[in-house]
């Protein structure tokens, strides 16, 4: 790899969305997109405990079960991805 | 604006705790015994709330739990570990915080602060899903630790000691994953072995690729062992074995000879022992008896308790049921598994056992409590065992239980909480000079209704009635080195009570104390001679019975009098003063005469300093507004040093030392100081710092305290000199955690006070007041709010105050619970099934009803407490809920009204119709079978209206509409009512038989969460969408919406601020103003036929205008009420919030631009030299979701006290100041709120 190749706006790209999962690309599809957003925000409401304890209370539930729930929902939160078409 | 946010009530809920020896101190100053292993170091809790870190002990003598520290960190702490280098007697303590960095904190008991020892940064801020600090484990050895994401990364650090033996800690490992979710990490106990990580992972590569779902329905978790080779530093993943699909928790096994090592895994229904290469060990979890099928058991807190040559695990279920866990194991091989029911408390969000027998139950909602043991399990109970599993076909055969009382556990202290607080009014309820905050908290059958009041609480031990009304009490000493009180004096107006402490308190009449006159001063006097001051003489009582009575001259008499230990001043009618002192002898000797020019007001001396023998310092206050002081010194003795003019005429004065401190546990390095106290006639309290040599006054600082002249009294808080201020309300003034704090005391007006120590009471006051005597002590130090607590049914939602009768109006609801009826048939049932199982030896059974068995047994059955227990869980869509008229001053509930048929309230407000003809009503708006997944969905809703009846004691239902859509807000608005129903703003009136349609718009995009309303203005909150600003159009009956916000906002509480502006809190924790512009508000309101905004048409379906969010601020805690109130008498008004973790703060508008400047730039001074504690950017952290706006935060402002001298002057210098002008600056602000 030359050294200018390091630079460019692909390479760059790939070291992001390698390092960072979310990173969206050009060919990302809508499942895809919404998988990451899903994801973000179980782990946003896993990681702030008062936004864990007021779901818990909606849903009168001990906030160790909500975690649990959420944790769990994060294996397939958007449902099963779409067929893809072979191209 | 600029707003000033303080927190007034730190949160109280908790995220998570662990237990070490923090301070590292052994406890032998405690226990005499103090044997010699490492087990005699106290022990200390660290607990995280939130954004805020506290240390707290346990005190073995009381019980009780006493808070240490408490630090506010500007971040949110996730999680919380704690660790030990070999060979070290102390603990640090390590944090996992959103601040993308690594915190090692270590305790120093001298100064009372943690400091970071470590901070190493490995990724971005913010709560991310791959950005460590939610799981945390550590060698149990110290030797590493890990610090894991919820997906993908895991940093593994190796942790040492340099040749200082200061703590090292190496650059990070990675031992990432990708497309993994890691549900819980630990470190195995392999004693000396390279030290090993567990975690449960789930990989979901697999199941986003494929469509059919069978790789979803396949997905397997695995426990993955991560193995830390310390000779070549570098971490491996060593196995992965398929595990339970319900894991969700792994617990440590003590190992490397204490115990086989491994790993306990909790699963949804199970607890497995697993350890590399070991089959598999499992039981089931026993179930309550009436849980529904449908619902698992999953573990959420775990406790270890170690003793030598025994240790067994206590797992609490999300139902609050504790099991004891017993590993039967030879060597390293565990062959059975015991889980045996242990007792029930409140579900928590962590347990720790103490060495010291107690355990400490941080409890996920309302109060958190201490226990002690009673036992450890042994008896027989309900058990389950691995060698019992039985596997039918439909799955592993259940155990069931009933919950009983506490067996094992006796619980010895409560802390508390007000998380959750559900909604909040601030009312003066009461009439009493400051007004109440009432909360709505807690949760299921823990809910209470809790009512704070600014100022401490007292806890009265004793109260007598005198035979008539006296105006002053004393407590005497018979020798300096006695540990109690002899004597209480009361004095009235023309004879004096001597009443002797012992036993009992009773009057005795052989104490060589003139009673037939009223005293002044009654006092020990040197050693141990006694002093009584009457307007005629001193009388000075010798230890061994002998009087000496020295009289005033010519018909003069002694108006007031200033005592120490050693001296003695008085002041004659006339305005003589005259000087006495005790000399070597024991002798009262005058020493010295001085006229004043008038009479004088008051007089105080200051303590004698340790190792003087005599104070210097007279300070004399006179009708002509000055204070002045006077020395002491034989050579200079009663001439001036310095004056100070007042702006009133001083009632009474105190001197108060403040002695020299190096920090320690409670307090802050200070070196000594003399204040000089004055209550003045209008009711202000002056206080201004002495000079300790020149005498010189500096540092003046007044505050208002109450409609009556404060009275200063001497008392002891704490081991330590405090004063009592007794104006219209009693205040104390006292030293906490090195900051001077003056609070005022819940109880009525007092007219004379002083500290009691007796047998009973170590530190009581005692107090008159009206024809009363009163000894109380003083509790819960440096508490901002004391709170009375009122019990509520369900999880309350909101709240009216009926302002008529001064009755609340409370709304109640809980989902997935049964109803009363159900609750009280299952009970029944319940108890006829433990009737029938007890048949076989009913005999057995009358005897223990005779016997002393008979309290146990009926404990048992009968009154388990629903608080204790939690309500029995019914399928999720079914809701109870009830409507409950209140009176907060009787704490009576007048009316309860249970809500049939899976109804559940949501809104509540009171409303009069302009027909007038049943004047207020109460509307309530409900849902019917409301249930949240997959997507929001109910059968019906409906609004009530009831009719107060009984004199507004009770309810009446007039009428229910039924609406098609949750009505979640409610609101009067010009003799009607308007309601949001589901995205539907409908304005409606009352009819015979239902309410009336009025008027509708359909055009708000989710949910109407909230309405408020202003002349002919309504505010609108979406949930999702911030405000709408509408109006309504009488003539034409329509509703216009005009303005709306451009930022999504997800409402949780709103307040209506003025004509233009809106207060609103979001779920993510940020508190917001939201201002139409000046302009289009004025165009808007000169547009007279309307005809321009019903025309007009906004972008994007929006609305023509948009409103500008004027502040922002990030509070870290999900708001959820929000109202406008003032807390104190005559003080401006601020917002006070409430939030979920159970803090309350205030939002004070500032009303000078120089404040704005002064505060910004200490705010942005202490960013700089003092960045918080967890490593989180203070600015960050308050823009974590919108850049902060025009707030300022009291609250790192408040940490400028506990800075280093140095620094403070620093920063002083900065800014132009003294640092004592910043405290005051501080002060004042904070006296402006509260």
């Amino acid at each position: 790899m030359q050294a200018s190749d390091r630079f460019n706006i692909n390479s760059q790209l790939e070291h992001l969305q390698a390092k960072y999962v979310g990173t969206g690309h050009a060919d990302l599809n809508r499942f895809e997109w919404a998988l990451n957003i899903q994801r973000d925000s179980y782990a946003s409401y896993i990681g702030h405990y008062p936004v864990l304890a007021y779901f818990a209370i909606a849903e009168n539930e001990s906030i160790g079960r909500e975690r649990y729930n959420f944790m769990q929902k994060m294996l397939l939160p958007c449902g099963l991805p779409p067929e893809r078409d072979e191209d | 604006m600029y707003l000033y946010s303080l927190t007034l009530q730190r949160a109280t809920g908790a995220v998570c705790a662990v237990i070490g020896s923090f301070s590292g101190r052994d406890s032998k100053k405690s226990s005499a015994s103090g044997s010699s292993s490492s087990s005699s170091s106290t022990q200390e809790i660290a607990v995280a709330r939130g954004t805020t870190l506290e240390l707290l002990r346990p005190d073995p003598e009381t019980g009780r739990l006493r808070t240490l520290l408490s630090v506010d960190v500007f971040g949110a702490i996730r999680s919380l570990a704690q660790f030990r280098l070999t060979g070290a007697t102390k603990d640090y303590l390590v944090v996992g915080s959103d601040s993308g960095r690594l915190v090692i904190l270590e305790y120093s008991p001298d100064r009372n602060r943690l400091d970071k020892v470590h901070q190493e940064t490995f990724g971005k801020s913010g709560c991310r899903r791959i950005v460590p600090g939610q799981l945390l484990a550590v060698d149990p050895k110290g030797r590493a630790l890990c610090i894991a994401a919820l997906e993908k990364q895991k940093l593994v650090y190796v942790l040492n000691r340099d040749a200082a033996a200061r703590l090292t800690i190496s650059s990070p490992l990675e031992a990432h994953k990708s497309n993994t979710l890691t549900f819980s990490l630990t470190a195995l106990d392999c004693g000396f072995d390279n030290p090993v990580f567990a975690a449960i992972e789930l990989e979901y590569a697999e199941s986003d690729r494929d469509p059919t779902g069978q790789a979803a329905e396949q997905a397997q978790k695995h426990l993955t062992f991560y193995e830390l080779d310390l000779g070549l530093n570098h971490v491996s993943r060593k196995a992965s074995e398929p595990i339970d699909n319900g894991a969700n928790l792994l617990v440590t096994v003590p190992g490397g000879g204490d115990g086989p090592s491994g790993l306990l895994v909790c699963c949804d229904n199970f607890v497995l022992y697993r350890n590399q290469g070991h089959p598999e060990v499992r039981a089931v979890i026993p179930r309550r008896a009436d849980l529904p099928a449908e619902r698992g058991v999953l573990i959420v807190a775990a406790a270890t308790h170690r003793q030598k040559s025994l240790f067994f695990f206590l797992l609490q279920t999300e139902y609050g049921d504790i099991f004891k866990v017993d590993l039967e194991h030879s060597n390293d091989t565990v062959t059975e598994l015991r889980i045996k029911y242990f007792d029930t408390i409140p579900v928590t969000s962590a347990i720790c056992v103490l060495r010291s027998g107690f355990l400490f139950a941080a409890s996920e909602f309302g109060n958190h409590a201490l226990y002690q043991f009673r036992d450890i399990g042994r008896d027989v109970d309900v058990e389950s065992s691995s060698a019992t599993l039985m596997e039918t076909d439909e799955g592993f055969q259940p155990v069931f239980f009933q919950p009983r009382a506490l067996k094992n556990l006796y619980r010895i202290d409560e802390i508390e909480s007000l998380m959750p607080i559900m909604d909040m009014r601030v009312a003066n309820l009461f009439d009493e000079e400051t007004p109440q905050v009432f909360t709505a908290c807690g949760r299921g059958p823990r809910s209470t209704l809790r009512i704070l009041r600014p100022g401490l609480a007292i806890s009265e031990m004793a109260r007598s009635m005198l035979p008539a009304e006296p105006i002053a009490v004393w407590t005497v000493k018979k020798n300096i080195n006695d540990m109690f009180d002899a004597y209480i004096v009361v004095s009235f107006a023309n004879v004096t009570l001597v009443l002797s402490i012992g036993e009992t308190i009773e009057e005795v009449s052989d104490s060589q104390f003139l009673d037939t006159t009223h005293s002044l001063a009654v006092s020990l006097l040197g050693e141990d001679s006694l002093m009584q001051v009457h307007p005629n003489g001193i009388r000075h009582i010798r230890e061994d019975g002998r009087v000496n009575e020295w009289r005033t001259p010519g018909k003069k008499t002694i108006t007031k009098v200033g005592s120490n230990r050693l001296q003695v001043v008085i002041a004659l009618s006339g305005g003589e003063l005259i000087y006495f002192e005790m000399d070597m002898t024991g002798q009262l000797m005058e020493v010295e005469k001085q006229d004043m020019s008038g009479d004088v007001a008051c007089l105080a001396i200051a303590p004698v300093p340790e190792g003087r023998q005599r104070s210097r310092f007279l300070a004399v206050g006179s009708y002509d507004n000055t204070i002045r002081i006077l020395s002491l010194d034989p050579d200079d003795c009663l001439q001036p040093l310095s004056v100070q003019s007042v702006s009133s005429a001083p009632e009474s004065l105190m001197f108060l030392e403040v002695q020299a401190s190096v920090g320690g546990e409670d307090g802050a390095d200070h070196p000594a100081n003399l204040f000089l106290n004055a209550g003045l006639q209008n009711g202000v309290l002056f206080r201004t710092n002495v000079d300790m040599v020149t005498g010189q006054l500096s540092d003046t600082r007044s505050r208002f305290l109450g409609l009556r002249p404060p009275k200063l009294f001497p008392c002891i808080v704490s081991h330590r000199q405090a004063m009592l201020c007794l104006s219209s309300r009693p205040w104390l003034g006292y030293i906490h955690q090195g900051h001077f704090l003056l609070t005022p005391l819940s109880c009525d007006t007092l007219e004379s006070a002083v500290s009691f120590s007796s047998d009973q009471c170590s530190e009581g006051v005692v107090a008159v007041a009206g024809d009363a005597l009163r000894i109380f002590t003083i509790e819960r130090l440096g508490e901002t709010f004391n709170e009375t607590a009122i019990p509520l049914r369900y999880t309350p939602r909101k709240f009216v105050i009926l302002p008529k009768k001064k009755y609340l109006a409370v709304i109640e609801s809980d989902k997935g619970a049964l109803s009363a009826e159900e609750r009280e048939a299952a009970k029944k049932e319940c108890l006829e099934a433990a009737g029938v199982t007890e048949n076989g030896n009913a005999n057995n059974g009358d005897q223990m009803e005779n016997g002393d068995g008979q309290e146990d047994g009926a404990e048992d059955r009968n009154t388990l407490p629903d608080e204790q227990y939690g309500y029995p869980k019914a399928e999720s869509e079914r809701w109870v809920s009830c409507i409950r008229i209140l009176d907060p001053k009787s704490r009576d509930t007048t009316c309860l009204l249970e809500l049939q048929d899976n109804e559940a309230a949501v809104s509540i407000c009171t409303v009069n119709f302009h027909d007038k003809e049943h004047g207020t009503l109460l509307a309530v708006g409900t849902a019917k079978g409301l249930q949240f997944w997959p997507k929001r969905n109910l059968s019906a809703g409906f609004i009530h209206i009831y009719k107060f009846v009984d004199e507004g004691r009770s309810l009446e239902l007039l009428h229910k509409t039924q609406v098609e859509e949750v009505p979640l807000a409610l609101c009067q608005f010009q003799g009607r009512l308007l309601a949001g129903v589901g995205s539907v703003l409908r304005l409606y009136d009352l009819g015979k038989r239902k309410l009336l349609r009025k008027c509708e718009n359909k055009l708000f995009p989710r949910t109407i969460v909230s309405i408020h309303t202003y002349r002919d203005r309504i505010y609108v909150g979406d949930m999702q969408e911030s405000f709408h600003y509408c109006k309504y159009r009488r003539d034409e009956n329509q509703l216009y919406i005009f303005a709306d916000d451009s930022v999504p906002r997800w409402l949780t509480a709103a307040n209506h601020i003025d004509f233009d502006t809106m207060a609103g809190a979001d779920k993510f924790g940020n508190i917001y103003f939201a201002r139409l512009p000046q302009d289009l508000s004025d165009e808007i309101e000169e547009d007279p036929t309307g005809g321009k905004i019903k025309w007009e048409q906004g972008k994007l379906n929006g609305a023509p205008n948009k409103v500008e969010e004027i502040v922002q601020f990030h509070v870290g805690d999900v708001v959820t009420c929000l109202q406008k109130a003032s807390l104190i008498p005559g003080g401006g008004e601020c917002l006070i919030y409430g939030t979920v973790m159970g803090s309350v703060g205030a939002l004070l508008a500032f009303t000078s631009r120089e404040d704005v400047d002064f505060f910004s730039h200490l705010e942005m001074h202490l960013r700089q030299e003092h960045p918080p504690l967890c490593g989180r950017d203070h600015m960050a952290y308050r823009s974590a979701y919108f850049p902060v706006k025009d707030v300022i935060d009291g609250d790192l402002c408040e940490q400028f006290p506990s800075l280093p001298a140095d620094m403070q002057r620093k920063i002083a210098d900065e800014l132009d100041r003294t640092p004592g002008e910043i405290l005051k600056k501080l002060e004042d602000i904070r006296n402006k709120i509260i």
